[in-house]
């Protein structure tokens, strides 16, 4: 009996590190192919007797790195502490201050938490067409906040309603107020949530593609996966270039997961359960 | 009295005005009373900011969206009412049944292969060590949920060309015959698509029913096998009840990734060949941005939306049916 679990799970091993082999072969075929001699046809996956590193300063200057990593980031500024912020505060609304009425807000934002944003990126287009916004970053800016509200609501009441009302009201007989309670008793409690909330929306917001192309045409005013997107348009047809770009477009992502990747598993775990 | 004051919820910083209560009344707990509820409505202010945001920016677009899709406009010009007709065209259009059928074939390969390996994989597992090695196959699995779509779309574009992995590992094994342009031949473009999505679900989906399964009490295990079980009853008698939850979360979250899908299609095959891997999300975006028939591209996204509710409440109904 011991001896059919251990081969069972010899075999699970055995899977789960072909899960990984497949996972990272598209990644290794990508820089195989990026380093290969600029103007050659790569096959996919050959270390190259002779390989070229310098594709990836050529392929910086092609993208204007420079550039993206700035517009993405200014993006990301935009969106994310104000989301998070405004989230934060609804959240403690309708979960621990329980506003009368609150259940229609809330049924409200449940109304979006499935909505596809193809379904309303038309009318926004010309929402932002009339409010002379387009081919601006407001234009990625202001939408990503409103369409990220259904999960961060959702995410932050799910924290405070399982906070205890008494808590508040030790702290009322302090004689603080709402405002100071939310700043000194309560955003600090919710610590852990509100650090899920930021990563998850950092890597939407710097991975949001449909309404970078559609809002802006200046690649250097997009997301990264915008961005992305226009460097394949340009580029397509040089495979070695195409490679080494999108690499390279994908390492400061790829960093920033290495750093925080404890904490984006997590997120990215609890964020699918509860969304 | 300070506390008389401070039991009330009312917020004095951001929501200092005192709205009804009249701060000179002399009955105490009537004052106390009214202050409350008062307070309580001033709430709202908390709530309003991302009401605001939300009203505006997307339930805005949802109504006009609506509207839009009883019209027929071309984006410019004056809009003709026109009633349903965009939905009928949606309905009986040829090209535009096989477009929402396309992204229901995508269901297969973004949802259940990714779901039924990782159910296969998790009950080989049963849990992933907490050590270096189980973080570096976490680390790896996730790799795809954190890099944009995008990116995994030019990457497999890459894979499945004529001179990519796949072919290159066909051609090794000797089954030359084999070897197309995947993503460019009739035939195959649409479950090649569906694997870039397989790809990039498996990981997550693998990783949430790991999870799960490392929950599951193994004394349930010890007794199914002390009646005999074999692993395909124990899987069906235990794993699989256990694990309603978190398959109800991983069918959730991809179905609505294959429905809504646009990125990955968009960068690997922009649809074609044809109509042959176009989605909803793109046609939507070929229709309304190319094409200028915004009142279709409407009635195509009120349908897409309806599609994903439909086809996520069920799930949740059936997964998480007596918790909520």
């Amino acid at each position: 009996m011991n001896l059919s679990s251990r081969s069972e799970r010899l075999t699970g091993r055995i899977f789960l590190i072909a899960l990984v082999v497949v996972t990272l072969l598209p990644f290794l075929s990508m820089l195989s192919a990026a380093l290969q001699p600029r103007g050659t046809v790569p096959t996919g996956l050959a270390w190259p007797s002779d390989p070229q590193w310098g594709n990836f300063v050529d392929a910086f200057t092609a993208a204007n790195m420079g550039a993206l990593l700035k517009s993405s980031m200014l993006i990301v500024a935009g969106v994310v502490p104000i989301g998070v912020l405004i989230a934060t505060m609804a959240g403690f609304g309708l979960g621990h201050l329980r506003v009368p009425g609150g259940h229609i807000a809330f049924g409200l934002l449940l109304l979006g938490l499935t909505l596809p944003f193809e379904a309303v990126v038309t009318p926004m287009y010309y929402q932002m067409r009339d409010l002379g916004l387009l081919n601006t970053r407001w234009a990625i800016i202001l939408p990503l906040i409103g369409l990220y509200m259904p999960f961060a609501v959702f995410w932050m009441r799910a924290h405070f309603i399982n906070v205890p009302p008494e808590l508040s009201e030790a702290a009322r007989v302090d004689g603080s107020n709402t405002w100071q309670l939310f700043w000194r008793v309560h955003v600090p409690l919710a610590r852990p949530a509100i650090a899920s909330l930021t990563i998850l929306l950092f890597l939407w917001t710097w991975n949001q593609f449909l309404l970078a192309i559609v809002m802006v045409d200046d690649a250097t005013k997009r997301t990264m996966a915008g961005a992305l997107g226009a460097f394949q348009g340009q580029w397509g047809t040089d495979l070695v270039l195409l490679c080494a770009g999108s690499l390279l477009i994908l390492t400061p992502t790829l960093i920033v997961f290495l750093i925080f990747q404890r904490q984006f598993i997590k997120a990215l775990l609890q964020g699918s359960v509860k969304g | 009295m300070t506390p008389a004051f401070g039991s009330a919820p009312a917020g004095s910083g951001i929501a200092s005005r005192p709205g009804g209560g009249n701060p000179d009344q002399p009955v105490r707990p009537h004052r106390k009373r009214r202050w409350g509820r008062t307070a309580r409505w001033i709430g709202w202010l908390w709530v309003l900011p991302a009401l605001i945001m939300y009203a505006f920016f997307v339930l805005r677009p949802l109504a006009l969206t609506v509207q839009y899709s009883l019209y027929r406009w071309n984006g410019i010009g004056p809009a003709r009412w026109v009633g349903f007709e965009n939905y009928l065209t949606v309905f009986t259009d040829r090209d535009l049944l096989k477009i929402i059928s396309n992204a229901f074939v995508l269901i297969v390969f973004f949802s259940f292969i990714p779901v039924a390996l990782g159910l296969l994989v998790a009950s080989l597992v049963r849990r992933i060590t907490t050590g270096p090695g189980g973080t570096l196959v976490r680390t790896v699995l996730f790799l795809p949920q954190v890099i944009p779509l995008v990116a995994a779309g030019i990457a497999w574009s890459w894979v499945l060309s004529s001179s990519g992995l796949v072919n290159q590992a066909l051609r090794a094994v000797g089954l030359d015959a084999l070897t197309r342009s995947w993503l460019g031949e009739f035939n195959t473009a649409l479950p090649a698509v569906g694997v870039i999505g397989t790809w990039v679900m498996l990981g997550l989906c693998t990783i949430l029913l790991v999870t799960g399964m490392s929950k599951i009490d193994p004394s349930l295990y010890e007794a199914a096998r002390m009646d005999g079980a074999g692993p395909i009853r124990e899987f069906f008698a235990v794993t699989l009840p256990s694990l309603r939850q978190e398959i109800g979360v991983c069918l959730t979250v991809t179905i609505i990734a294959a429905l809504a899908s646009f990125d990955i299609v968009y960068i690997s095959t922009s649809g074609g060949p044809g109509i042959q891997t176009t989605v909803p999300g793109l046609e939507i975006y070929r229709l309304a941005f190319s094409q200028r028939q915004v009142g279709l591209a409407s009635a195509l996204g009120v349908v897409l939306m309806l599609l994903v509710v439909l086809c996520v409440l069920p799930i949740q109904r059936l997964t998480r049916g007596e918790k909520a």
